[in-house]
């Protein structure tokens, strides 16, 4: 029995599973320690303890904590577009580069008031705060700097929200000043706006718009993850076998995994971004 | 990777209207057939169902099957300008063509793969294609114009359909979710390229921040004219809120 491929097969169908799981660290403490402890014989019975923990109960997650979470990711955003016009290095930049970036920022903004009004609309209290950290942008010495962390936080945020995706699904559609949302239309079609985002900066910096794993940053721990963006496995079949799905056809490495993007966990995510954050 | 040495699955299989006919508007044509007759207290003239008329499938895999035609039609048009670009589309282009053509026949054939594992059924007829002749594929203005529209299209279509699977096997959501934000990269490259700074511009994405979304019944409208003379019907599809 190998665990790690069963935790990364439900992965493959369920990608809240880690999240379900107290933390893919908490877990592999667990079977460290208690798997030293315990009979092999005692091997399913642990199994099952995980996996009733995992999956009870959360047929959906809280749509209040799960758009919080969206809310936190574009505040952060939006501040860090807003140090990025304001900054010394943005008078210099092209017309076309300050009109992306002032598109961006016109988008994140928007992300944040529909989000806001989500979360109350839904009876939470949005998250406030969430600004870029001085510390570290002032860090940033130069316009190509500062890209370089705009391209970080938009494919991370594109990999968030679909983490965040099985938590939405089958949540009631809400209606909000007379407008009626699908929970998780909702935050598909912003996830879609971001990854336009991704593709402009991606295209700013010389780098191809998808992630091939050949990129120049493409080794950082934002395109890592339980499931990286290298994964060339799509619902149990893999893309890069001979004759998978196609006759005579095996696809590359880089064409597999530029096609799909992949999910980040929030405690993943955490990780990520907390460094970033006043 | 390359596939010009083969033809895609769907061509090389033998002529299957009948079966698919057969299979997926059989329930469609009874009911036709029994509406007609049960009103009509003259003599009947029960209505042959028409030969061109391919009812998707009710539910995940009617989903599947409009998503695969989107992937088909994209796929069809990018082989198009892998193996004869405008001769204006500069080398870099090229290589974005040629990733993009790439990624849109693995989602084709993998969808294709869900629809049908042992890939002995022919999903349509042997003569149903993507027609390129509207297009004017000769030149880089031309084909960006064509590509904006699928990829646009695709990208507007993958949000709104995700939530409409209505299966507890999740295989397809989950690749489809993969997907969706690769198809809003294409979209924002090919806009670049026609007009440069345009990937989210106010005629894709609203004053909330939010893609503008394209239904079944939208998605399916645009592409009709380039299927014909076959008739795609969604009508079996789930309808969703917006």
């Amino acid at each position: 029995m190998n665990f790690f491929n069963i935790i990364n097969q439900l992965a493959e169908v369920d990608p809240d599973v880690m999240g379900r799981l107290d933390t893919r660290r908490s877990v592999f403490n667990s079977l460290t320690t208690l798997g030293k402890r315990t009979a092999l014989a005692a091997g399913p019975a642990l199994l099952a303890s995980f996996f009733t923990k995992a999956y009870a109960g959360t047929t959906a997650g809280d749509p209040k904590e799960v758009f919080n979470y969206a809310l936190s990711l574009e505040l952060l955003e939006a501040d860090f577009y807003k140090k990025m016009v304001a900054s010394q290095y943005f008078s210099g930049q092209s017309a076309a580069y300050q009109g992306a970036i002032n598109q961006i920022l016109k988008n994140e903004n928007a992300h944040v008031a529909l989000l806001q009004a989500v979360v109350s609309g839904i009876g939470g209290t949005p998250v406030t705060g969430n600004a870029f950290s001085t510390t570290v942008f002032n860090g940033l010495g130069s316009f190509a700097a500062q890209l370089e962390v705009a391209q970080l936080l938009e494919d991370t945020g594109v990999r968030a929200y679909k983490g965040r995706a099985g938590d939405l699904l089958g949540i009631a559609d809400v209606t909000i000043g007379g407008t009626a949302y699908n929970p998780l239309e909702t935050a598909l079609r912003i996830h879609s706006v971001e990854a336009r985002h991704a593709a402009h900066i991606r295209t700013m910096r010389g780098q191809t718009p998808w992630i091939t794993g050949s990129g120049d940053k493409d080794s950082q721990p934002n395109y890592a993850g339980a499931i990286p963006e290298s994964n060339t496995t799509q619902s149990g079949v893999s893309l890069i076998a001979a004759n998978a799905i196609t006759p005579n056809t095996t696809y590359s490495a880089a064409d597999a995994a530029a096609s799909f993007d992949e999910i980040l966990t929030p405690t993943e995510v955490g990780a990520l971004v907390t460094p970033l954050k006043q | 990777m390359s596939e010009h040495s083969h033809s895609p699955a769907w061509r090389a299989q033998p002529l299957g209207r009948r079966g698919f006919l057969r299979v997926s508007a059989a329930s469609a044509a009874t009911v036709a057939l029994v509406a007609a007759t049960g009103c009509d207290t003259s003599t009947p003239t029960p209505e042959l169902p028409d030969p061109h008329l391919l009812p998707l499938p009710a539910d995940d895999n009617g989903l599947f099957y409009q998503t695969y035609l989107l992937a088909l039609a994209k796929s069809t048009l990018y082989q198009k300008v892998v193996e004869t670009p405008p001769a204006d589309l500069t080398a870099p282009e090229r290589a974005l063509f040629l990733n993009m053509y790439d990624h849109e026949v693995a989602y084709r054939e993998l969808l294709r793969y869900y629809l049908d594992p042992a890939l002995t059924a022919q999903l349509f007829p042997t003569d149903f294609a993507f027609n390129l002749s509207s297009f004017t594929l000769s030149t880089r203005a031309g084909l960006l114009a064509a590509a904006q529209k699928l990829e646009d299209l695709a990208a507007a279509f993958y949000p709104v359909i995700i939530p409409l699977f209505s299966s507890a096997a999740s295989y397809q959501r989950q690749l489809l979710l993969k997907a969706s934000s690769v198809q809003a990269r294409h979209a924002a490259v090919v806009r670049d390229l026609l007009v440069p700074g345009s990937f989210a511009n106010d005629d894709v994405v609203d004053a909330a921040g939010q893609l503008l979304p394209k239904t079944p019944v939208e998605v399916n409208a645009a592409l009709a004219p380039f299927f014909a003379p076959y008739v795609i019907s969604v009508a079996s599809l789930p309808v969703p809120v917006v």
